[in-house]
């Protein structure tokens, strides 16, 4: 698995706090600024020109808060090593644990989401229970079996979600300024993300994320140097928990309707083969692998359409069975990931950069 | 207390529960020998159906043919399935090899439901008589050979692992791989053999709940079903997956009638299977009869 960095010939590292720093070199630190600066100022809009069709942006909303999820669940499966099949469920309550707590005791959005985290976390964290005496796979089974006693639990509480109607979520304000449609709610998901991967990268680092990866490496010795191990397999659920909360309240928010249908096993499985498909135990890696799976479906989308076009015609099963081919894809692309690329593409990223930085000589 | 409907209820919950048990016996015969968690179970139970219901109704071939046909070509799927997906995975960390049974069970429900389309399908009448009656109660032909085919099954598999050459190979791999293979036992073909079974004998269950209610991807939701009963049972143990899957199936239909009776909430059918699933895990992780995981630094 990950956990282990390419470093040039040269580079020795002396202390700790050079060992653990996010951005070894400043370069690196800068081209992550400027990153985020170009995120900034890739949706605005002068006059009639813009820099991004609203398509796109749409699509890194999408994989903005999706991001946000995977990363949670990076933090359980990637550094914890516990396996949950239940990711969706605690997405979906989070989206509807803001919405309602915004409708029914009309506390504003800008608390609401983060208070849906908080609750997820708490929901989280009794569902992770069964992970203080259970592993590996019979955790599986367990977190398989909360999707769905979550899920009946959905459609079932009416109070809480809306029953089989669902339930309506207001756009987000902030100061009694509505931002609501693509363009301003962007800056919403920017900024949640920005803050939760810096949180998630500084966690890596202190007490709490080196008990974490101590339990996933190696569970015995982890408890024989005095790491709770109960504690911190429950902590992970809850902070995986919070972070899907979080995901769940702003995919709430920006559709402004949640549907009791939307977290399924399949999403569970999604966020799996995302952080799968990034590299398990990578937090840049979780934003690759859910860019990957956001975009998957778009560009069959964009292929099934170029096929329509040319003289081949329009073949029946393509454009008809489109859904069920990315369905199909997404399935495959889990199954050859895990056989040719199993450490993911933030792996393959610091091989591409490793590669680049020892040019032309390759040692 | 309505007694005609609860037993009613709870015959047909023995007979699937007898399927449950064949289904979950597939799953442990894989995770036993391979030590692979099977995900895709449910998917062989689809494929399965579907290749059959597909022989009879664009082939038009009698149903004897057309079954056996079936099996050998469930056959050649399991065995291609583990050499080309499972056995690179061999050694890999649990949740990778999980996973890659998951992205299977997520490619070939896709591509089944592609290909055959979402309706629900009629298998073409395989029985002359649709129901018959037996202590009073009506219950369909198909019924009673799923039962009798169930037993059929379980009688088979405790004879191979019990008597033949292959069986007892098998269960030798599946008690220590390293002594097995140097004692002359090609692990590879034991693996191989091992989904193969399991494949053709899930798409006897999947050819036999298809006749009954109709082919449709709803099929692929018993290999969930199976995970209750295998957890119930134990998930390393033959006899435990027969006994947990005839509770199970008991158990969901008992869970329907006291639902319909008492509680009025709706959906129990589903989802207790689930609660039970979640209190064993608690309670008594290795199940009835597995065998509990001593840890050793």
């Amino acid at each position: 698995m990950a956990g282990y960095n390419m470093m040039r010939c040269g580079e020795f590292r002396t202390t700790y706090e050079k060992d653990t720093t996010i951005f070894p070199t400043p370069m690196s630190r800068n081209f992550a600024i400027l990153g985020v600066i170009l995120c900034i100022i890739a949706p605005l809009q002068i006059g009639d020109f813009s820099f991004i069709s609203p398509a796109i942006l749409t699509l890194m909303i999408q994989i903005g808060y999706m991001s946000i999820g995977a990363l949670g669940l990076n933090i359980l499966v990637g550094f914890t090593g516990q396996i949950s099949l239940g990711h969706a469920a605690f997405f979906g309550f989070g989206a509807f644990a803001s919405a309602w707590m915004n409708n029914d005791f009309a506390i504003p959005v800008f608390f609401s989401i983060p208070l849906a985290g908080v609750l997820t976390m708490a929901i989280g964290m009794i569902f992770g229970l069964p992970a203080a005496r259970i592993k590996g796979l019979y955790l599986a089974i367990a977190t398989l079996a909360s999707q769905f006693i979550l899920e009946d639990f959905f459609s079932r509480a009416d109070w809480f979600t809306g029953g089989a109607a669902g339930a309506l979520a207001n756009p987000f304000e902030l100061f009694g300024y509505v931002l609501s449609g693509d363009r301003k709610y962007y800056y919403v998901v920017l900024a949640y993300m920005v803050v939760m991967y810096i949180i998630a990268a500084n966690l890596m680092r202190s007490r709490d994320g080196r008990a974490f990866v101590a339990v996933r490496d190696h569970y015995l010795s982890a408890e024989v140097m005095g790491i709770n191990l109960t504690w911190y397999r429950v902590l992970s659920f809850g902070i995986s928990s919070f972070y899907a909360g979080i995901a769940g309240a702003l995919f709430a928010h920006y559709l402004e309707y949640v549907s009791v249908e939307s977290f399924n096993l399949l999403l569970s499985i999604q966020f799996i083969g995302m952080i799968i498909i990034g590299g398990l135990g990578s937090v840049m890696g979780s934003l690759m692998g859910t860019a990957f799976m956001v975009l998957l479906p778009e560009v069959m989308q964009e292929a099934a359409g170029l096929i329509t076009s040319t003289s081949w015609g329009n073949i029946a099963a393509i454009t008809e069975g489109i859904n069920f081919l990315k369905e199909m894809v997404i399935g495959a692309s889990i199954v050859l990931f895990l056989i040719f690329e199993p450490d993911g593409l933030a792996h393959r990223w610091r091989m591409i950069k490793a590669y680049w930085k020892l040019y032309p000589f390759s040692y | 207390m309505n007694w005609d409907l609860l037993t009613q209820l709870l015959m047909n919950g023995l007979i699937i529960g007898a399927l449950y048990g064949v289904v979950a016996m597939c799953f442990v015969l894989i995770y036993k020998s391979t030590q692979i968690v099977n995900f895709a179970q449910g998917e062989f139970l689809l494929i399965g159906a579907w290749v059959c219901w597909w022989f009879l109704t664009t082939w038009e071939l009698p149903f004897v043919v057309g079954f056996l046909f079936t099996l050998a070509f469930m056959t050649v799927f399991g065995i291609v399935l583990q050499t080309v997906v499972l056995r690179p995975m061999i050694g890999e960390p649990i949740i990778s090899v999980i996973m890659v049974t998951i992205g299977l069970s997520l490619f070939f429900q896709a591509a089944m439901k592609w290909i055959f389309g979402v309706n629900v399908q009629p298998f073409p009448k395989v029985f002359d008589v649709q129901t018959i009656e037996v202590f009073g109660m009506q219950i369909q032909t198909a019924y009673v050979m799923s039962l009798f085919i169930s037993l059929f099954i379980m009688i088979g598999f405790a004879w191979f692992f019990k008597s033949s050459k292959h069986g007892l190979a098998m269960r030798a791999t599946a008690f220590d791989q390293q002594v097995a293979q140097s004692l002359g036992i090609s692990v590879k073909n034991v693996f191989a053999m091992a989904w193969a079974i399991s494949a053709v004998v899930s798409a006897v269950a999947g050819i036999v709940i298809g006749i009954v209610n109709g082919v449709s991807d709803s099929l692929a939701f018993i290999g969930i079903k199976v995970f209750p009963a295998v957890i119930l049972g134990g998930l390393d143990s033959i006899i435990g997956a027969i006994v947990g899957g005839v509770i199970i199936g008991l158990l969901e239909n008992f869970a329907e009638y006291a639902d319909g009776q008492w509680f009025q909430v709706g959906n129990m059918y589903t989802i207790a299977p689930f609660y039970v699933l979640v209190i064993i895990l608690m309670i008594k992780p290795y199940g009835l009869f597995g065998t509990k995981d001593i840890e050793r630094v």
